[in-house]
């Protein structure tokens, strides 16, 4: 409750302080000053401080995989702006409303992270797409960026329509908002659940499908995270992405959790369909931004396996996840946006210029292409151990394992080009002292959850 | 003590090393770092021999069931020790190689050492994943930065080729370890896992698809030749002397006694492969003008006869590969010594460009004609008794219908190494010199050192095998207690 309230009104604040403060800088650090104090604030509440007691009638309910999620959000988020609020100037002028609508997608994050009522997953669904909408069309003399902004907003709004739509017939056939009235043990016990209810979940599958970029609902992607500007495609592609997860397996676990045998395959298939075209179509890429646009795809499939497992291992699985790969992600796009080249030769000799860079970058690569002692190949396990015991599916194992042998190409890629090929790819413009020592938390940081990943699950439980 | 000693030794001063500017002391510090992990080996072989400073069991992501666990025995020892005295004796004989950023290739080169350290070491199966991969990153990145002309592309291959294989093997130990009795990635747990034949068959390919790429063995062999032939020199000394028995050391450890009905059942394709790709290897090797390839083709040949040695499932064999594993180590990097010495002075690895190098420099012949005898297992040299156990396992294995003709087609092997090995030394050494060979200068002292040290190996060995055999009888023969299949199979 503490992170909802206040991130709302460190929104409402970032908005005004454009007034206020006429030094960028003084903005900087009023909005990276609040998220710490949110940051503070969420960590207090998990310690059983909570400051505002408001009666919801149950329809939020800050559990501890609730909190212990928005902390690893309001984390990455800081650890975001310390690397990259200084590049959203670059976009446009409304350097404060930027920050303001960060808060309020965190807003919408906590409430997705934390809702027991499909109104409050509406809602919060809706908090986070409408200043995404925005922020992909804040550079606004881009053609490109507008026309990603456009593009989002009319896919996003559509599928906000099958949400709806989804939510009015599980109304119609359970009578209640409550995701725990869907999974009553009256339709577990039912030899055949009605048809409203099954295509209701199915409208809702696939709108959060969307949501979360799988195939085949990825289409946007590409398009949307290459057209808006890279600092918010960082941000986009990361926190936001593991939110919406964060939300789906609440949804399918404790509203359809007793469904399960009628969504398995289709989880399935999706997975696999995501897998597949995020891997293989990554391998072509000439750019690294559109390389990472589709390798959040593939990064998505991993991520549905805990949705198609949905035992307690993937539960603890996708935090891991989530905070692996925001925290990786964030880190190379961060270096990303400070290249003047996004295609890989961009990159080639990037290590002799910026030999610490280059270091934590093929860190965070290294996690993403999960190879052990990163946080990277833990949670990759997690999700594979989960579908292992989950049951009779090795195929999926098997499919995901060689995709991501795949992945390991398109990720290598950048590290050849930085420490292999012969070039002097350098930053745009020198970077600072912090941006590198942040850059170094972040890689400790991943390897940590790589080598330690009970200091982040010991809070899930204790 | 001892094992953490190992990983731990290596893996610190690997690290520091990237942080040491001063080119001239990089190589110094690298040496003393080797000679301590030389020194730590040679200790736990002898005077702290007790149970207690051999093993080493920490808590460790219990949330999955794994722990921090690690353990000398007898198998282990010898791999150890391989490892411990290949690195003095690479730097030692490469001392005079100049390496761009020479920090970042020592650290490198010690990462991979603490790597297969941890590989030789773990008895926990995350664990001995974990090592499996992180020996493999260094080594990627010391092939594509130091490497030769095409070294991107090949050592990129030989990556992919490898990740593969591991994450297969991750799929099995996953497989295996959901169905242990305490859910736990203990070897111990490991080893009492209950499944039913069937179960075994996949994952006995699961995890045999990550030993068979890295040993390699035919037809997974293709990343092999390229590598060695692209990879720096004294990476391939690693690879080639050490890295590729972690394969035949997984076959040992993590396979045999894992899944023993599958391992009996497939044991006959297995060997069949091992043995094509030996003699497949050694027709190749006899073609070859280049000396990396020849080296690294009559490797895929020796490691097969150590594959067909493990599916042999006897005593002798059994014994034969763990010595094998350890001559074998030597004797390759012998081989490379020479090999590099030349490429260094000719700037030509073409057996047809060379000649006649015995009469100007005498102590390189001599020296190298000892490793490349021990390289067609002469007897009194150090391969022989570990050839003859493992022919002899061969030859009386009870697992197999076939083994007469096994043993005889692997003894046409033998045969044709013969052939290859002195065909090349009769070419490079021996014969007219020609005007590139005239100038040719005999070994300098570094390089003296660390043949003659090969040779004192070679020959104290070959001499006096005992010291092996005592260490791998008990490691050898509590395999086999694992692997004995014929109550298993009655039980099924």
């Amino acid at each position: 409750m503490n992170a909802l309230i206040v991130s709302a009104l460190l929104g409402v604040i970032m908005m005004f302080s454009s007034f206020l403060l006429k030094q960028k800088s003084a903005v900087r650090m009023v909005a990276t000053g609040g998220m710490f104090l949110l940051l503070l604030l969420n960590i207090l509440e998990m310690n059983g401080t909570v400051l505002f007691h408001i009666d919801t009638k149950g329809m939020i309910a800050f559990d501890r995989f609730a909190l212990l999620f928005d902390s690893i959000a309001i984390a990455s988020t800081l650890l975001y702006l310390l690397l990259s609020a200084r590049d959203m100037e670059k976009v446009g002028v409304n350097y404060a409303e930027y920050f303001a609508l960060i808060f309020f997608i965190l807003c919408g994050i906590t409430l997705t992270s934390s809702f027991k009522s499909l109104l409050i997953l509406f809602l919060g669904i809706e908090i986070i797409s409408i200043p995404l909408y925005i922020l992909t069309g804040s550079d606004k003399r881009n053609l490109k960026s507008n026309e990603a902004s456009l593009k989002y907003f009319l896919l996003g709004s559509f599928s906000t329509g099958l949400m709806l739509m989804g939510i009015a017939l599980i109304y119609g056939a359970r009578g209640s908002f409550f995701i725990s009235d869907i999974s009553d043990i009256r339709v577990v016990t039912e030899a055949k659940p009605s048809v409203l209810l099954i295509a209701g979940m199915l409208l809702l599958l696939f709108s959060m499908a969307f949501k979360v970029s799988a195939a085949p609902f990825h289409f946007w992607t590409p398009d949307v995270y290459d057209g808006a500007p890279s600092v918010f495609t960082s941000f986009m592609a990361t926190i936001v992405k593991a939110a919406v997860f964060i939300a789906f397996i609440r949804l399918f676990d404790e509203g359809f959790g007793g469904l399960q045998k009628n969504w398995q395959l289709l989880v399935g298939i999706i997975t696999v369909a995501t897998l597949f075209v995020g891997n293989i179509t990554a391998v072509f890429q000439q750019s690294v931004k559109r390389m990472l646009a589709y390798s959040s795809i593939a990064q998505a499939g991993f991520m549905m396996l805990s949705l198609y497992a949905m035992n307690a291992a993937s539960k603890e699985g996708l935090l891991l996840y989530t905070a692996a790969y925001s925290l990786a992600t964030i880190g190379i796009f961060a270096v990303l946006i400070k290249m003047n080249d996004y295609t890989f030769d961009g990159f080639n000799g990037f290590a002799r210029q910026e030999p610490l860079l280059a270091a934590t970058t093929t860190i965070f690569l290294l996690s993403l292409a999960g190879i052990p002692l990163t946080g990277g190949f833990i949670s990759k396990f997690y999700m594979l151990k989960a579908t292992m015991e989950a049951g009779n599916n090795l195929w999926l194992v098997i499919f995901a394992v060689l995709m991501a042998a795949v992945s390991a190409y398109y990720y290598f890629r950048v590290i050849q080009a930085m420490y292999f090929k012969e070039g002097d790819a350098r930053p745009a413009e020198p970077v600072s002292g912090a941006f590198r020592w942040t850059m170094l938390l972040l890689a400790v940081l991943v390897i940590l959850i790589g080598v330690f990943p009970d200091l982040l699950l010991n809070w899930f439980y204790f | 003590m001892i094992p953490v000693l190992l990983i731990l030794v290596p893996l610190l001063t690997g690290l520091a090393t990237f942080f040491i500017k001063k080119e001239s002391l990089v190589r110094y510090w690298a040496l003393l770092s080797s000679l301590i992990t030389l020194t730590v080996s040679v200790l736990g072989l002898t005077l702290l021999k007790e149970e207690n400073y051999l093993q080493y069991k920490a808590e460790w992501m219990q949330t999955l069931g794994s722990s921090f666990s690690v353990k000398l025995d007898g198998m282990g020892q010898l791999l150890c020790l391989l490892n411990a005295v290949a690195y003095p004796l690479i730097l030692l004989a490469t001392w005079k190689s100049s390496y761009k950023r020479s920090n970042n290739f020592f650290a490198l080169m010690l990462l991979a050492q603490a790597g297969m350290m941890g590989v030789f070491l773990a008895m926990d199966a995350l664990l001995f994943y974990f090592f499996w991969e992180l020996a493999l990153v260094p080594m990627y990145f010391l092939c594509s930065q130091w490497g030769g002309e095409k070294r991107i592309a090949v050592t990129f291959k030989f990556f992919i080729y490898t990740f593969l294989g591991s994450l297969l093997m991750l799929i099995g130990i996953l497989y295996i370890q959901s169905h242990t009795v305490n859910h736990s990635f203990d070897i111990a747990s490991f080893y009492q896992v209950n499944i039913s034949a069937k179960q075994q068959q996949f994952v006995f390919w699961l995890f045999f698809a990550a030993f068979a790429i890295k040993m390699p063995i035919f037809p997974f062999h293709t990343w092999q030749p390229d590598t060695y032939e692209q990879a720096p020199t004294a990476t391939t000394m690693v690879l080639s002397g050490v890295m590729v028995k972690m394969g035949v050391f997984g076959l040992l450890r993590w396979l045999l006694p894992v899944v023993p009905i599958a391992s009996y059942q497939w044991g006959d394709v297995v060997t069949s492969m091992a043995i094509i790709g030996m003699i497949y290897a050694s027709l190749i090797a006899i073609q070859q003008d280049d000396l990396k390839r020849l080296v690294a083709y009559s490797s895929i040949a020796h490691i097969g006869l150590m594959c067909a040695a493990v599916f042999a499932e006897n005593q002798s064999g059994m014994q034969g590969v763990m010595i094998q594993m350890f001559n074998h180590g030597i004797n390759i990097i012998g081989l490379w010594i020479v090999v590099e010495l030349i490429e260094r002075q000719f700037g030509t690895r073409k057996i047809s460009e060379l000649g006649g190098l015995a009469q100007k420099a005498p102590a390189m012949a001599i020296l190298f004609v000892i490793v490349a005898l021990a390289n067609i297992a002469l007897p009194l040299t150090n391969a022989f008794p570990g050839e003859f156990l493992m022919f002899n396992g061969i030859f009386n294995s009870a697992g197999t219908k076939y083994a007469v003709l096994f043993t005889a087609l692997a003894g046409i092997s033998i045969i044709l190494a013969a052939v290859y090995t002195l065909n090349m030394i009769r070419k490079v050494f021996y014969g007219e010199t020609n005007p590139l060979t005239e100038r040719v200068l005999d070994l300098r002292l570094n390089e003296k050192l660390a043949l003659g040290i090969i040779v004192v190996i070679i020959f104290w060995i070959g001499i006096y095998p005992q010291l092996m055999l005592n260490i791998t009888d008990g490691a050898s023969a509590s395999i086999l207690k694992k692997a004995d299949i014929l109550p298993l199979i009655r039980k099924h």
